[in-house]
């Protein structure tokens, strides 16, 4: 009976572990059913045409987010005609937010004319089965058989502050390696964020 | 008429100038006297190992980082109640250079903190980070508590009293 006990608290731990530390590299990511700003439900299946997604947890609030909207938006220019579009997901829970708010959301999404799904992850679910821990977070998923497989996990590029110095454009030659059916040099990276507001 | 309509410009004039002093002098006195240690990571790294009997407590924030200034107090607390147990606090802000004047150097004199205060500003955050700790994905706040013996980091946010038996633990 204690042996048993043991086992289950040990199973339970170990879920837990999982639970939080969310997708690598080569994992099946799941898809979701989020509300966007014009009010429609969006699933990563909606895309038929899809080769894969650029999916990034962002927020309105977030320095870090603010100072990568731009290049966001230039990465959707750039990747959703060869099927690559960028989906956005806003993590934080606006009670803890309030810049975070639906309103907010579509009022900046209009306001800097985003061509990309701006979600709200608003029971939070889906940011921890990623294991997204901070906005911005970027993964990139590439559609396979099995699902959507995550094949790159991390920053947008190196320079959060001038995006006329930066020097590698991660996420880019992620997909760009995507596209041309070449490994993926780096897998992972780290850049600075804010903690997603619970 | 042109009479009246000179005045109302030389008062527009005047007026301007006055707002304009006004707003500078504010500026002087908000950041006056403090002398700002702005560093890329190598200039951080001799803060994040120590090779003497003290503990440290490195805390990574900044000021437009809501769950960091709630801790902060704490920071403070903890630095004024444990400097007579070789506790040491290191505040490494990461705001943005656009910021140092309008926004840190007022935050630091308001708040009149007392803790160290050390800016990092280096870019390549891919390749700093893991070094402060491998388990860092790079959300901030963030804490780093060490001595010579050992290392601990948590990328979360204290209330004083985790935090304070999280240093606790170091000093047994």
């Amino acid at each position: 009976m204690y042996k048993l006990k043991t086992l289950v608290i040990a199973l339970l731990i170990s879920t837990v572990a999982i639970a939080q530390s969310g997708y690598k590299v080569g994992d099946i990511a799941t898809d979701f059913k989020l509300e966007n700003v014009d009010g429609k439900m969006v699933s990563l299946s909606d895309y038929n045409q899809a080769k894969g997604y650029i999916v990034i947890f962002t927020c309105n609030t977030c320095p870090f987010s603010v100072a990568y909207e731009d290049r966001v938006i230039a990465l959707n220019k750039k990747y959703e005609s060869q099927g690559y579009p960028v989906i956005a997901i806003m993590p934080n829970n606006p009670a803890a937010s309030p810049g975070d708010s639906m309103e907010a959301m579509k009022a900046r999404s209009k306001a800097k004319g985003y061509t990309f799904p701006y979600l709200m992850d608003k029971n939070q679910e889906i940011y921890p089965q990623y294991g997204a821990s901070k906005t911005p977070h970027v993964y990139v998923l590439q559609k396979v058989k099995k699902g959507n497989k995550v094949k790159y996990i991390g920053a947008i590029d190196d320079n959060y502050q001038h995006p006329d110095s930066v020097n590698q454009k991660y996420v880019e030659n992620a997909v760009d390696a995507l596209l041309a059916g070449n490994p993926i040099k780096e897998t992972h990276t780290r850049a600075l964020g804010c903690t997603i507001k619970i | 008429m042109r009479y009246i309509f000179f005045l109302l410009v030389l008062v527009m004039v005047s007026c301007k100038n006055e707002t304009k002093e006004v707003l500078d002098s504010s500026l002087n006195t908000d950041s006056k006297d403090i002398d700002l240690e702005i560093q890329d990571f190598s200039g951080i790294e001799k803060y994040l190992y120590t090779t003497t009997d003290k503990t440290y407590v490195v805390n990574f924030w900044a000021t437009w980082c809501a769950p960091c200034i709630k801790e902060l107090p704490y920071f403070e607390d903890i630095n004024k109640n444990y400097s007579n147990k070789n506790v040491d606090v290191i505040l490494v802000s990461l705001d943005f250079p656009h910021v140092y004047e309008t926004k840190l150097k007022p935050f630091i004199r308001k708040n009149n903190l007392k803790s160290k205060v050390v800016v990092l500003n280096d870019m390549d955050s891919n390749s700093w980070i893991p070094k402060v700790h491998e388990d860092w994905s790079g959300a901030i706040p963030a804490t780093l508590i060490f001595n010579k013996n050992e290392r601990k980091f948590f990328e979360r946010a204290f209330t004083y009293n985790e935090l304070e038996h999280e240093i606790k633990q170091f000093l047994k």
